[in-house]
């Protein structure tokens, strides 16, 4: 089974208008010894076998549907409405590849404008990208920018709150520069504000901080920017977008870029990908954003219309000396949010952001209700809260009775993701799980520790 | 014309949402988060019904070309058949409802897909081992190159071998990507057959390179007949060789990149492996590495034990992560399917008609176009358009608009950077010779219209909803967002 | 097209008029027909060293961009701001109000070595 159209007729009126025999015959520049060397690998199946071969490998998955979860860390499980689910479907807008013809590519290019619109309108700031990879690249290239909008600086300071995924990733990034990349410790989970008051200097570019940060904390951001910006140094905010429903958002703290992970916008778990990145920032720094950036224009006739725009900060026209070196982004993955963004609308998403809250808190209070389990750290949180245990059991022990005894993903043990971290569960709880789902697992973890 | 922006439609008070309530305690956020902390102000997104929003994003969807719709011959991008089963299987729960830090015994069927992509992509390209991390081309040449860096690093050269060559003919990612680790780019001229000029690499080769990137076929869709005596150049200098697997397509079951010496690759799922393009991704640039560079691979890597995988963090030379997760593991789940639905058998069979097509539908334009490197053509080919430029007034963007009244998304235009006024065409072995034909018609179509009235180019296209845009204004007056419509 | 006499021209197509230690810099009428209608010049920032051929801005047009490279050693002094909003000044009148930087001389003998009028105009402005 394969996906080719031409017939055995075809392939022979194609050769022969050509003027050869075989298809070998047009292949004679390559070399003799690299051409046609066996691989081993099976032949073909059909779609049906195919699918089933598949099929038997999902099987074995334990999926959330089956078991609950409630483990968050940069990946939500959050509703994907079918409207969503089947608008981004469409193979319009699937199978088309990046607008470079515009009259050929309005739908794509004006969902991107609202979704830039809505990013901005989400974050308070005034620019938005297309979309980069993902939530981790997207601080990778927030760090980049920084250090190429400001001369002779270059210090950047990474919150030790910020996740740490994200802040391996801004090392691989930036090892090969001479950058002095800083950790800000914290303090009681959150970013400690004398230790960075102490780092933050005339050198250094700029902060990456999270908030909510990884732990679940939120962060006093406005305080945090303020001391950095004090000393000229540019700051960035890595942020769950569903957050600022209800929490103040990167515009309103003062920072000059906002980014984070879309996922949570509509994005199904999909095993880590593929999510999106998303970018927004001050004007002053709109000629420096990597990546793709939609415009409003006219036509010709002067019909409201829409194009790529501020190309010469891109690979394909700066090459070396461009911004960034994104080409494809997460298009789809982008619109995708922008759907879910609508069907939201602005009442829908302050009432997802309560409803995260609320129903994480109950989680929280009836968790800390039982003997030896406490909140690790005290600071306000959104979704997420890292839980202590005191009972001799170690977390990845409660993981493990969670998911095997009680059919859960019940959290995460944070040293899975940096060994130098306290022994302690990350539990995520968003609107989806329902008060009998989160009593379960209540009962759950009082039986386990 | 439908051109109502979602935000024109909103409503004050209108809702598509669908929310269970809480039937705790009624709590307020602000039992919960302090003040000073909490959002000011709302933020105004639209307020639009659910039938709103159905039909806006459905005609928004109208106003697009994509390989469902149109013949998309755009050079370099292989717009191919995006088998509709691999949606179905992407959405199957065991794949689409998996958290990622969830354990890895528990999504043992998971990790064996894609150790198994892994190791089809290994055999596919001549390599020794693979990473799904990249999320794209471009984010895959930059973890090549990190690679690259990474390797000379730990045999004491990593401050010595700074330069990257590139030939001029290269995508613009691979002189961005190499200047994002540090790299000095040089780019040489290509010699009159559109080949890597070998004089010319000699001249540039030495104890400073840190590697040669390269895309066989070149840009041009030309296969580099002396590959064999670029490796060797490249090699013996004590540089590395990277493949950039944008023109894969025509080499599956022909020709390995591995075999022709490259040491590091990377593969375009979005292209060769039929994944949808998605007006600009998600795509999937996984990197293939001969065993030298195996354990600067980014972590984790997908090991096998005794029948369990593993994610394994044990590689202490490895340069880190470059995505949180494992790349974009729905892209690779679909791309997987293809190759196993294809096999050896089809994907050689891919190749070979990707091939064919490409050189009949260059043999029945040369007569009436030029085609200035068209010896040893694969799977693409550039036209150049620049008499017809000179004498009509007719440019490669014109005869593009005009394609695109007849229903055609144009080839890649004004790339490669070589080639004046250049139309870059891929047809892939999606097409059926008929389409082909089409094709062609209408190519004679404009050469006929430039003779009789050449000054009707400049006003196309005449059947979109719009006409040219205005990107002067869109670059000096940026408009971003609504926001700036006030 | 227009090479005044009274200024002196570099390969990479700027300009410079010299008034005593200081000079006014731009570009050629032949560089901005040649980048096309230009949408955006990245200025460099007022007070900055800089070396002779070092680029220190960036001159943007839809489709391409340019480095501006300063032609002789000196301390930039001013820059041209009207250029932020309209960028076309430059396209409009690029010896006059869409001049791009001014800069004060460290060594003015290195306007000597800059290319006159004329031999410009033949060997580079083709």
């Amino acid at each position: 089974m394969d996906y080719v159209p031409a017939s055995q007729f075809d392939i022979q009126h194609m050769l022969d208008t050509i003027g050869v025999s075989s298809v070998d015959d047009l292949l004679k520049m390559i070399p003799e010894q690299i051409f046609r060397n066996s691989i081993d690998m099976s032949d073909g199946l059909s779609e049906h076998d195919a699918a089933k071969q598949l099929k038997k490998l999902a099987a074995s998955n334990d999926d959330i549907d089956r078991f609950t979860c409630f483990i968050g860390a940069g990946s939500y499980d959050h509703i994907v409405p079918a409207v969503v689910r089947n608008l981004a479907g469409r193979s319009e807008f699937s199978t088309a590849y990046t607008p470079y013809q515009p009259e050929a590519s309005q739908g794509t290019l004006q969902a991107i404008f609202e979704y830039q619109s809505m990013i901005c309108e989400l974050t308070g700031l005034e620019v938005s990208n297309a979309s980069l990879y993902d939530g981790g690249s997207a601080c990778a290239e927030a760090a980049l920018l920084m250090i190429n909008s400001v001369r002779n600086k270059n210090r950047l300071l990474v919150s030790q709150t910020v996740h740490p995924l994200y802040r391996t990733i801004i090392q691989t990034y930036l090892k090969n520069f001479n950058i002095d990349l800083v950790t800000v410790p914290a303090k009681d989970g959150v970013t400690d504000m004398d230790q960075l008051k102490t780092l933050a200097d005339e050198a250094t570019a700029g902060f990456i901080v999270q908030s909510p940060n990884f732990f679940g904390c939120i962060e006093d951001v406005e305080s945090l920017t303020e001391a950095v910006q004090q000393v000229g140094g540019l700051v960035s905010m890595v942020c769950n977008p569903l957050s600022l429903g209800a929490l103040a958002s990167p515009g309103e703290c003062g920072v000059d870029i906002a980014i984070g992970d879309g996922q949570p916008l509509g994005v199904d778990l999909s095993y880590g990908g593929p999510y999106f990145g998303f970018m927004a920032t001050t004007k002053k720094l709109m000629r420096k954003m990597p990546g793709r950036i939609v415009g409003m224009t006219n036509d010709h006739n002067g019909n409201r219309c829409y194009v790529l725009t501020l190309q010469a900060r891109e690979q394909h026209i700066r090459r070396e000396k461009a911004t960034s070196n994104i080409c494809s982004n997460q298009a789809l993955m982008a619109l995708q949010g922008c759907m879910y963004l609508t069907w939201l609308g602005k009442e829908g998403l302050q009432q997802i952001a309560k409803q995260n809250i609320v129903r994480a808190h109950y989680a929280q209070e009836k968790a800390c209700s039982i003997d030896g389990v406490s909140l690790l750290y005290n600071a306000p949180f959104f979704n997420e809260f890292c839980l202590k245990i005191d009972t001799g059991i170690r977390a990845a022990d409660v993981v493990a009775e969670l998911h095997k005894k009680h059919g859960m993903l019940g959290g995460l043990n944070i040293k899975t993701l940096d060994e130098s971290l306290p022994d302690a569960l990350l539990v995520c709880v968003t609107e989806k799980r329902s008060r009998d789902e989160i009593d379960q697992w209540v009962e759950a973890l009082r039986a386990t520790v | 014309m439908y051109e109502k922006l979602i935000t024109e439609l909103s409503s004050t008070g209108r809702t598509a949402f669908s929310l269970t309530q809480w039937d705790g305690d009624d709590k307020q956020v602000a039992d919960y988060i302090p003040e000073h902390l909490l959002r000011s102000q709302p933020a105004q997104l639209p307020e639009v019904s659910k039938i709103d929003i159905v039909r806006h994003f459905t005609r928004l969807s109208h106003k697009n070309f994509s390989v469902d719709t149109n013949f998309y011959p755009l050079g370099s991008c292989t717009m191919k058949y995006n088998p509709k089963i691999n949606e179905e299987l992407v959405r199957l729960a065991g794949f689409a409802h998996t958290h990622p830090l969830q354990p890895a015994s528990s999504v043992q069927g998971l990790l064996e897909l894609l150790y198994r992509m892994e190791q089809s992509l290994s055999a596919l390209c001549g390599m020794d081992a693979f990473t799904l991390q990249p999320a794209a081309g471009a984010h895959g040449e930059l973890t090549g190159m990190m690679l690259i860096k990474a390797y000379h690093t730990q045999r004491g050269e990593g401050d010595t071998r700074m330069q990257v060559i590139v030939p001029d003919s290269s995508h613009g990612t691979n002189p961005s990507s190499a200047h994002l680790v540090g790299y000095d780019v040089i780019t040489i001229p290509s010699d009159d057959k559109g080949m890597v000029d070998l004089d010319e690499l000699k001249k540039h080769l030495s104890d400073k390179t840190a590697a040669f990137m390269l895309t066989n076929p070149n840009t041009l869709g030309v296969f580099e007949k002396n590959i064999l005596d670029v490796a060797d150049l490249v090699h013996k200098a004590g540089a590395l060789l990277y493949y950039d697997g944008a023109n894969l397509n025509p080499l599956l079951g022909i020709c390995r990149p591995g075999d022709m010496g490259f040491d590091v690759v990377h593969v375009n799922l979005h292209k060769t492996f039929s994944t949808p393009h998605g007006g600009g991704g998600p795509g999937s640039g996984p990197v293939g590495v001969k065993s030298i560079l195996k354990p600067f691979l980014p972590v984790p890597r997908i090991t096998c034990d005794n029948g369990t995988y593993l994610l394994n963090n044990e590689f202490p030379d490895s340069i880190g992560k470059i995505s949180a997760f494992y790349g974009n593991v729905g892209v690779v789940i679909r791309a997987y399917a293809y190759i196993i639905i294809n096999g050896i058998n089809g994907l050689t069979r891919v190749s070979e008609t990707a091939i064919i097509n490409a050189n009949y539908l260059m043999k029945k334009l040369s007569d009436s176009f030029n085609v200035p490197y068209n010896d040893g053509v694969m799977h693409e080919f550039v036209v150049s358009l620049k008499q017809e430029a000179s004498s009509k007034g007719v440019r490669a963007m014109d005869v593009a608009k005009w394609l695109i009244d007849h229903d055609i998304h144009p080839p890649t235009v004004y790339f490669p950077l070589i080639v004046e006024e250049a139309m870059m065409i891929e047809p892939t072995e999606t097409e059926t010779v008929e389409t082909l034909d089409e094709f062609v018609a209408q190519m004679m179509s404009v050469k006929e219209t430039m003779e009789r009235n050449a000054d009707m180019f400049h006003d196309l296209p005449q059947t979109t909803e719009v006409s040219r845009p205005d990107e002067v204004q869109a670059a000096r007056n940026p408009v971003l967002t609504w926001h700036d419509l006030d | 097209m227009n090479f005044p006499e009274t200024l002196r021209y570099t390969p990479s197509h700027e300009w410079i008029k010299v008034d005593g230690s200081k000079a006014r810099v731009g570009i050629t009428s032949f560089a901005q027909k040649e980048l096309g209608d230009i949408v955006f010049v990245e200025l460099p920032e007022s007070g900055r060293d800089v070396k002779a051929e070092e680029a220190c801005c960036v001159v943007e047009s839809v489709k391409t961009a340019s480095d501006i490279y300063s032609p002789v050693a000196g301390t930039i002094t001013a820059i041209n701001e009207d250029l932020d909003k309209q960028p076309e000044l430059i396209n409009e009148d690029c010896y006059g109000k869409g001049w791009i930087f001014e800069i004060e001389l460290s060594d003015p003998s290195q306007v000597d070595q800059l290319l006159t009028a004329e031999v410009y105009s033949e060997s580079y402005a083709t």
